[in-house]
């Protein structure tokens, strides 16, 4: 049995599958059912400012009749009373020691106001706080959440702020709503964080209704931008985490990195470990299918772990990062083909127009008596015997210039592989490539003069 | 009388219609195949995956002018279809799990619009030109729908009190209400198509009139009722179709029988035979030959095993018993099977002296349709007893066109199969009335 436990920044939890600060860390008895389930730990919604919240808050985006593939929000931080939120955060503490209690913040950009919450949030006996600088809506238009975090040397001086008062670590949350996430971790650590989280939500609009013309959620006639998490934001989540934990700064710093967004099963949060998250926030998954989902991502990520021979989450933790490069540095004589199991083959041929209609026309319909046919059928033939006359699409492979699209088509797992084959072009990368031959990357006919060097024929 | 109430339940279709999830989740998996395998096996080749994806992408009224526009009975064929032979024996699902619900989303989409009188089509341009279609059934009411948009003027005879053929008289409920198959022949009056009911063909001198009035004419004449077997007692035999006919018509006129015998294993033998069990008699099916010779389909046999109906087989009716006006039982006689016969199947001989009785109160005939009788009288030339049609379904006669289960003498005959004719026809039929509409005009 693999063991989970982590310790992040001076944070200890028996498994790294936080809950991440939103509606599903709303109060005490919300987080006490949550650790009940098993739950390493959890941030608490945000505390701070007085707010109103208002009705119909989120929009759900469903795809090809999957719902929920993401969330938008119009909400803001916690609407209970400040006191209530201590109160209720200090029995939690005491209710579960080696849970993992992190209080979300929210205040004035201003260092009173810092101060005084920061008192109020040691007083709890938790053992973190995050600085909330990344909502996206409502807040930031009061010059809270992503006002914040969107501008780096306001993030370095309020994270300034309450490093410079409070012994418990300090985590700050980045907002994805900027060019470059680096800046803002840079601000974050110049201030003394010491610890990064990411992403919050995204700036979107989710859609409009055709039945009413309204813009989802519309709240009495108007909608505006909400914040945009779930499964969908995963890949961009990932993309950040790992500029994170590839630039010098950060990694000089050795801040640990808290991962999330479009966290949904013990899968994906292997996938925020293995690019080096020391641990895993999750919220939507819990909004969309409670909090019970936790016994699979633990006995999951377990299992995974056993299998691979991964004693412990430091054995895995940063492993895919080796490989992260910039397209400069990759092998341009790297050469793959498509090839199809025609066992498995199916003959949707779904490649083949994918090939045909998009692609580099390097697919071909071969009948059954090994003829090269065009599609379309006899009109005369019919019934379920057609099955048996149909041609199977073979990838001709000279022309194949791998790129890959048949192969995210199939719908049959494993039908189509990409398959490296030997090539005769030279291993060299772009920046290798136009450091020796500079006028290849500016001139088309040194380009084309080349490929001919390397027999490089593109159709 | 037993419980309406629920004897009429039994006999309600069998399968529920899918609600809007349910199709939406079933659209979803279809793959798109591109030059897909479903739409070759559609013996009217509807453009099946783009059908399903407007059912995906809420497009209902676009998916169901996709089906109507390739087969104007689509609400019918939608529930009648052997779909495990046609499209969806052939999707490519079939090999990894299971095919895609064809035939039931092809039936919401139909139904979508058909229930809220949605009209998806209109004649077309007049043309000028006449043509009289005969009989109503599938191939009648494609061929007419096909004309009338293409602008002709089309009169559809039918010699029965309603329109719609088989579906409406010959298929059970259990697979087809009748509403549904009135429905096909009120859209296609929509199309400004002239439907008379109670008017029958009946010889050459009327066909004659026929085509000195119009420009063309279609038989879709369909096939006769159930042939006489020839055994004493053959008066006490209810006709299957008759009985199918009362099922779904008048259902208070069926017998109250309850140890029904059905003669016969096809689809029509297994309808009546349905019906009978699900109105709680117990039935036995008596055929001649074996499992193996069966012309039912295979999911047929299998739903009436999966419905409690028993069969015998190598087992051949020789005499209807009867006693005070009553049946009582069949005498039977049991069968070997021997070398080939004409149609290439082992052919059945009787066991001298192995007679005996299975007991019974009534005894249903479905032993197959009639051929149609009308076409010697009407001067056609026939190839074993159906109408003589080439591949533009014309027949021997100029101007005179037929399809359906009256020219269908190879194959089986299927609702979809006479939709198809319907469509040949009628593109036979243009072709030959714009030729002579530009000749008269020249
Ligand atoms: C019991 C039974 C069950 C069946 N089940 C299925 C099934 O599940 N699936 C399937 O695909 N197929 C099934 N079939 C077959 C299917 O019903 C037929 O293939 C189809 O109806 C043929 O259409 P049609 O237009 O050729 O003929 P029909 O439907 O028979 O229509 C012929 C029409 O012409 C009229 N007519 C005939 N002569 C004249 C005349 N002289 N003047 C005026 N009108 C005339 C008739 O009254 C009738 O309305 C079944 C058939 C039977 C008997
Ligand atoms: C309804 C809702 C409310 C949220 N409220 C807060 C909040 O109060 N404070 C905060 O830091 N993040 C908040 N978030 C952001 C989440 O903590 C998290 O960063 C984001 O949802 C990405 O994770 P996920 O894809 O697992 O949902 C909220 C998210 C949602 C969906
Ligand atoms: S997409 Fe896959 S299953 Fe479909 S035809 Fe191509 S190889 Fe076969
Ligand atoms: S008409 Fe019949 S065979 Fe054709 S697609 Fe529809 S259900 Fe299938
Ligand atoms: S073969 Fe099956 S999966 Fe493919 S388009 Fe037809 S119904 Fe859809």
């Amino acid at each position: 049995m693999a063991d989970l436990s982590v310790h992040f920044a001076g944070i200890r939890a028996p498994n790294p599958f936080w809950l991440a600060s939103a509606p599903p860390t709303n109060s005490g008895a919300q987080i006490h059912r949550a650790f009940e389930h098993g739950w390493g730990g959890a941030v608490w919604k945000t505390i701070g400012a007085p707010v109103l919240n208002i009705s119909n808050r989120y929009a759900g985006l469903s795809v090809g009749g999957q719902r929920l593939l993401a969330i938008n929000n119009v909400e803001l931080i916690s609407d209970r009373p400040l006191d209530v939120n201590l109160r209720e955060i200090a029995e939690i503490k005491r209710l579960w020691p080696d849970r993992a209690v992190i209080v979300s913040a929210m205040v004035d950009a201003s260092p009173e106001a810092w101060r005084e919450i920061v008192m109020m949030i040691e007083d709890t006996g938790a053992d973190g706080i995050e600085l909330n600088y990344g909502c996206p809506q409502g807040m930031s238009e009061r010059g809270m959440g992503a006002a914040v975090g969107q501008v780096p040397e306001m993030c370095e001086l309020n994270t300034h702020w309450v490093t410079s008062i409070t012994r418990l670590p300090v985590i700050v949350k980045l907002t994805p709503n900027v060019t470059h996430i680096t800046d803002s971790a840079h601000a974050a650590i110049a201030g003394g964080a010491h610890a990064l989280s990411l992403i919050n939500t995204i700036n979107s609009v989710m859609s409009v209704d055709l039945d009413t013309l309204q813009i989802t959620p519309s709240i009495g006639g108007r909608g505006t931008h909400g914040g945009y998490a779930g499964p969908a934001v995963k890949p961009i989540a990932l993309n950040m985490l790992t500029e994170l934990l590839t630039d010098e700064g950060v990694l000089r710093s050795g801040v640990p990195v808290c991962g999330m967004g479009g966290i949904q099963t013990w899968r994906d949060a292997a996938e925020f470990l293995l690019l080096g998250a020391g641990a895993v926030q999750v919220c939507t998954a819990a909004m969309h299918h409670g909090y019970r989902i936790v016994e699979d991502m633990i006995d999951g990520l377990s299992n995974w772990m056993d299998d691979k021979g991964f004693a412990a989450l430091p054995d895995l933790t940063g492993r895919a990062l080796p490989q992260v490069s910039t397209f400069g540095q990759l092998d341009l004589g790297y050469q793959a083909v498509a090839r199809i199991d025609p066992d498995r083959c199916i003959q949707c041929n779904l490649c083949y127009v994918a090939c045909n209609d998009t692609a580099h026309q390097c697919i071909d319909l071969v009948a059954p008596g090994g003829v090269r046919v065009n599609p379309g059928y006899d009109p005369r033939v019919n019934g379920r015997a057609v099955a048996d006359t149909r041609p199977t699409p073979v990838v001709r492979e000279p022309d194949c210039v791998g790129c890959a699209l048949c192969a995210n088509v199939c719908p049959v797992d494993g039908c189509i592989e990409m398959v490296s084959v030997p090539s005769t072009q030279e291993h060299v990368s772009w920046d290798q490539l136009t450091a020796r031959r500079p006028e290849i990357a500016s001139s088309w006919e040194a380009m084309m003069a080349y490929r001919k060097e390397q027999g490089i024929e593109i159709h | 009388m037993t419980d309406v109430p629920a004897a009429s339940r039994a006999l309600q279709e069998l399968l529920p219609p899918f609600g809007p999830h349910e199709a939406s989740a079933e659209a979803h998996r279809c793959l798109y195949c591109y030059d897909a395998p479903c739409v070759q096996a559609c013996p009217t080749h509807i453009d099946i995956p783009t059908f399903i994806r407007k059912i995906a992408t809420g497009n209902l009224r676009g998916s169901a002018r996709t089906i109507l526009e390739a087969n104007f009975l689509g609400g019918t064929c939608a529930r009648v279809c052997p779909v495990e032979e046609l499209c969806e024996g052939a999707c490519v699902l079939n090999s990894e799990e299971k095919p895609i619900a064809i035939g039931r989303l092809q039936r919401h989409a139909v139904d979508h619009v058909q229930e809220r009188g949605v009209q998806l089509f209109r004649p077309g341009p007049p043309s000028g030109r006449r043509v009289a279609v005969v009989g109503s059934g599938p191939a009648g009411l494609s061929v007419s729908a096909e004309l009338a948009q293409l602008g002709h003027t089309v009169t559809l005879l039918e010699k029965r009190e309603l329109g719609g053929g088989l579906s409406t008289y010959g298929i059970i409920v259990l697979r087809e209400p009748v509403e549904v198959a009135l429905r096909e022949v009120d859209a296609v009056r929509e199309l400004g198509v002239d439907v008379q009911t109670g008017h029958e063909l009946t010889d050459r001198a009327g066909l004659d009139v026929l085509l000195s009035e119009y420009d063309a004419v279609f038989l879709g004449l369909g096939l006769g009722a159930v042939p006489a077997m020839g055994i004493p007692g053959e008066e006490h035999l209810l006709d299957g179709l008759r009985y199918i006919e009362d099922s779904k018509i008048r259902p208070e006129v069926l017998p109250d029988a309850q140890n029904v015998v059905v003669i016969g294993a096809g689809n029509t033998a297994v309808d009546a035979a349905t019906v009978a069990r699900r109105r709680g008699a117990s039935v036995t099916m008596l055929y001649r030959r074996t499992e193996a010779e069966m012309t039912a389909y295979r999911h047929e046999y299998e739903f009436a095993l999966s419905e409690g109906i028993g069969y015998r087989f190598l087992t051949q009716p020789v005499r209807v018993l009867s006693g005070g006006g009553r049946v009582t039982g069949v005498e039977c006689v049991r069968m070997v099977l021997g070398p080939p016969d004409a149609g290439g199947r082992p052919g059945p001989r009787p066991l001298p002296g192995s007679e005996f009785v299975v007991p019974c109160d009534a005894v249903i005939s479905a032993i197959g349709q009639e051929k149609p009788a009308l076409a010697v009288e009407l001067g056609l030339e026939v190839t074993g007893g159906y109408i003589a049609v080439d591949g533009a379904m014309q027949t021997s006669m100029p101007r005179v066109y037929a399809g359906g289960d009256c020219v269908r003498a190879r194959g089986t005959a299927s609702t979809v199969m006479a939709v198809q004719d319907g469509k040949y026809a009628a593109a036979a039929i243009h072709r030959l009335l714009s030729s002579t509409l530009e000749a008269a005009h020249g």
